[in-house]
């Protein structure tokens, strides 16, 4: 759950977000690159979440697995959810939506790597 | 405003567009966090603080109806979304005050535990917010000029 996917998701996310709200407080709607960006970012939580739910069987596994999982479920729908809402959405509150999801994923990866050290054999 | 071009909506031209729909997504994730977060509580340390736990699921509860409301818009979803952010209001600063007051009754933290600190104080600025959105989509405001 710490290594280098992790880091990269959290950098990735929050450059995303400066843009989100750069172009939020601009005044302009997301477009289509704007959304590929998010569906990428999607991809890459995606791929950190089947990541982390396959370590969950091999031995170790958080103490608080149900918290573990709800996360788990959590972070995997985030970015299609914020997606959905922003092509609803074509103004600059759309980016703003996009904004608010990109500060909120970092915030997730670190709770989930905070349940994950906390094990059980 | 029936002439004017659908390419362009006005700032405020329903409760669930615009700074609305940030608004929906903002609070369907504290709906998912505060609810998910008092189920874990109840089911399994519900005896060590049942008083803060009840006022977790509240809590969920109050933000799920908060969602709802923004997510249906009109008249009806304008009212839930108005009676379930002045709760919010009301709660964040109640159990924001008691977790202060009475750390004992609070041994663990809630989503409106001090003010919402563990939250980035986004429990305590959400209400403010949302009852201003409210406020400028009454009903009874007179007609807008049109743009």
């Amino acid at each position: 759950m710490n290594g280098p996917l992790s880091v990269a998701t959290i950098v990735a996310a929050l450059v995303l977000a400066a843009w989100f709200l750069l172009r939020a407080a601009l005044n302009r709607a997301p477009g289509r690159a704007e959304l590929i960006a998010t569906a990428v970012l999607g991809v890459l939580v995606a791929v950190l979440v089947i990541v982390a739910v396959i370590g969950l069987f091999d031995g170790s596994r958080p103490q608080e697995t149900a918290t573990f999982a709800g996360y788990l479920i959590t972070t995997i729908a985030f970015a299609p959810v914020a997606l959905y809402l922003a092509k609803m959405e074509p103004t600059r509150w759309g980016n703003l939506i996009l904004g608010v999801a990109c500060l909120v994923l970092p915030v997730l990866v670190l709770r989930l790597q905070q349940i994950a050290s906390v094990t059980v054999a | 405003m029936p002439d004017s071009p659908p390419t362009t909506r006005p700032a405020d031209a329903a409760l669930n567009t615009g700074l609305g729909r940030v608004l929906l997504f903002v609070y369907g994730v504290f709906a998912l966090s505060a609810s998910a977060r008092a189920l874990v509580q109840i089911a399994t340390h519900f005896s060590e603080a049942p008083l803060a736990y009840l006022l977790s699921a509240l809590a969920g509860l109050v933000y799920i109806a908060a969602t709802v409301g923004l997510a249906i818009g009109g008249t009806r979803g304008r009212r839930i979304a108005l009676t379930s952010c002045s709760i919010e209001l009301v709660g964040v600063l109640m159990v924001g005050t008691l977790s202060i007051a009475d750390a004992i009754a609070f041994p663990d933290d809630t989503v409106w535990s001090r003010y919402g600190s563990g939250y980035g104080y986004v429990p305590l600025v959400l209400p403010f917010i949302g009852l201003w959105w409210i406020w400028r989509h009454r009903p009874t405001r007179p007609t807008p000029d049109a743009e």
